[in-house]
């Protein structure tokens, strides 16, 4: 059985193996550490960690400098405030020249424990999507987010990665390599494909065998790079299954589901079925009680693929 | 400005700064008068700052601008654009036709300074209440380094008013940054209305003392009083960053709109443009040259 793992408690082991071969590698934090976990990155390296307080705007607009004169600035805090507070610094001090900035954004979607509504990123992939020049991931788990972390030290741009919370098993295949614009396929299937990513894929597996009794045999699709978006296996899908289902830790519109339609209604009409937060505000409360509320249990997604099916 | 490497330490040419600054006004007013508009009041409140950087306190490569041991600008009141591009012209860092360019899609001289767009532009402003804190992420690159190149940043008064600059002025002594220079543009005049009715931000000497800088005042068009003040911000060595107050007067060097509310952005005619060229002492061939270059481009 492999060990279940919070991607955001193998953040500061990647970060410190990064930062041991690389001297460029620099984390900046706003007050976070302890929740992100990546306190012991400020303990092996001091020098290299900027506590920026709760600042984020100003964290934002450091990093993008010190990206500028050589470093690869590593940026974290809560999505909510990476995405909101500091927006207009990501899309100016950072996009506008593609500068080489790394957003950690933890406790992604509606999953971040019982803090509710105020700390719920609901919009941040809408946001973040619509920048030009940044790049969006959300890894299926701490598997994948130990590869993005280093994927990220060598690509030249900005990158925005949703860090989640809890600790899952592992989604990823053994040998899964991450890539920009790259999908993973989780289950082969052929009756409908289900795009996923992160949390919510333990609950689409979940769904898989609810379906299956039923006779419906899903493809799942890991589609942890939002954008870019692995648009030929969005048109593969349309071809070989038919009909889509998304799965969004986020609000449906301006998600994945969003991303996948703009390709589908482009390339490959057929129906799209979005599941993600139905345009409603956040709740506090723990985050099981949060996919009932949200409607995005397992019974939830499989009901609503036999709907999708039936219609 | 033809010398390669500007070192820091040199003797001020008060007089030659003082050329240069009224170079960069007249350029300023030829950009506006060849793109129709611009922001002349911030851009010309500050051509006096921007003399004194470019042509005695920075220490930077016009042939290399990007020598990793250069000295940084940030223009964080990023609307005085045309100032820093014709500073940049005066350092030899562009050259003048490419002012000229401004307000067209593919113009490195976009209407606020884009970096990687503009050789010398070190960092994309516009949207107020940014470039300070990216001279700190500057500046702490610098000090994690262990390199001794300093950062100079312009903010303005009415961009004072945004919450990140004073996050900002929070965080610049913590990092101790004495390698830190912000210069504030104090023109006294928001765009809509004086800054003492939009937003004071007054007693501003002891805010900033108060949250741990060094403060030097100048008047912002007096080039021996500026040299003075970054003399003192470069040489005092307390592990302090430092705020130059510069007082000066928004749209300073076109008359009819100097110390006037409206000067914030500008319409500006051929005609207003060679009066305004005229009054700036720019040689009368130089002015028809102008004239004659941007009435064949319409």
């Amino acid at each position: 059985m492999v060990e279940k793992i919070a991607p955001r408690a193998v953040l500061a082991e990647a970060l410190i193996e990064l930062a041991e071969k690389n001297p460029d590698i620099v984390v900046l934090d706003a007050d976070f550490n302890p929740a992100s976990m990546i306190t012991p990155f400020r303990d092996r390296f001091p020098e290299r960690f900027v506590q920026c307080g709760i600042a984020e705007q100003n964290m934002m607009s450091i990093a993008a400098g010190l990206s500028t004169v050589g470093f690869i600035p590593f940026a974290s805090t809560i999505a909510t405030f990476c995405s909101r507070r500091a927006c207009d610094q990501l899309a100016v001090s950072v996009c506008i020249s593609k500068l080489n900035v790394k957003v950690l954004a933890l406790y992604p979607g509606f999953l971040v424990g019982t803090n509710g509504a105020s700390h719920q990123s609901m919009e941040d992939i809408s946001i973040m999507r619509a920048m030009p020049n940044m790049t969006v991931v959300h890894p299926a788990d701490a598997y994948e987010m130990k590869q993005v972390v280093k994927y990220a030290a060598s690509y030249q741009g900005p990158m925005y990665i949703r860090v989640a919370r809890d600790a899952y098993e592992k989604f990823i295949p053994d040998d899964y390599e991450f890539e920009l614009g790259k999908s993973c396929v989780l289950r082969e299937g052929a009756d409908v494909t289900i795009f996923v990513y992160g949390e919510l894929i333990e609950d689409v597996l979940k769904a898989i065998d609810i379906l299956s009794e039923k006779g419906v045999n899903p493809r799942v699709v890991n589609m942890s790079s939002i954008k870019p978006i692995d648009e030929d296996a969005i048109v593969k899908a349309a071809e070989e299954t038919g009909r889509i289902v998304t799965v969004d830790n986020h609000n449906i519109i301006g998600g994945m589901g969003s991303a996948v339609c703009e390709v589908v209604a482009e390339k490959c009409p057929v129906k799209v079925k979005r599941l993600g937060v139905k345009d409603i505000p956040g709740r506090s409360g723990k985050n099981p009680d949060m996919k009932k509320y949200f409607g995005l249990t397992a019974q939830d997604i499989a009901q609503e693929v036999m709907s999708c099916l039936e219609n | 400005m033809k010398e390669r490497i500007r070192m820091s330490k040199e003797t001020a040419d008060i007089k030659k700064i003082e050329e240069t600054a009224n170079r960069i006004r007249i350029k300023v007013v030829k950009m506006i008068g060849n793109a129709g508009s611009g922001h002349a009041g911030g851009a010309l409140s500050a051509a006096d700052i921007l003399a004194v950087l470019y042509c005695h306190v920075m220490k930077f490569d016009p042939d290399n601008p990007e020598w990793e041991d250069r000295d940084r600008f940030i223009l964080s009141k990023g609307h005085g654009a045309f100032a820093l591009y014709s500073a940049l012209s005066e350092a030899g860092i562009i050259p003048e036709k490419t002012l000229f360019t401004a307000y067209s899609v593919t113009s490195p001289c976009q209407a606020h300074p884009e970096k990687g767009r503009c050789p010398g532009v070190e960092m994309s402003t516009g949207a107020l209440g940014q470039g300070l804190s990216a001279g700190i992420g500057m500046a702490i690159g610098a000090k994690i380094r262990k390199k001794d190149f300093r950062v100079y940043v312009v903010i303005g008064d009415g961009e004072s008013n945004e919450g990140q600059i004073w996050e900002a002025m929070m965080s610049a002594p913590k990092f101790k940054l004495d390698n830190l220079v912000a210069i504030l543009d104090y023109n006294k005049l928001a765009l809509s209305d004086p800054i003492d009715e939009v937003m004071s931000l007054e007693p501003i000497a002891d805010k900033a003392r108060a949250f741990g800088w060094n403060v030097f005042d100048a008047d912002g068009h007096n080039v021996k009083q500026l040299v003075e003040a970054f003399e003192k911000a470069n040489n005092t060595k307390n592990s302090k960053p430092s705020l130059i107050i510069a007082h000066t007067t928004k749209g300073k060097g076109i008359s009819y709109v100097e110390g006037k509310q409206e000067c914030h952005a500008i319409v500006m005619t051929l005609e207003q443009a060679e009066a305004t060229l005229k009054e700036l002492g720019c040689p009368q061939k130089e002015i028809e040259k102008y004239l004659s270059f941007v009435k064949e481009k319409k």
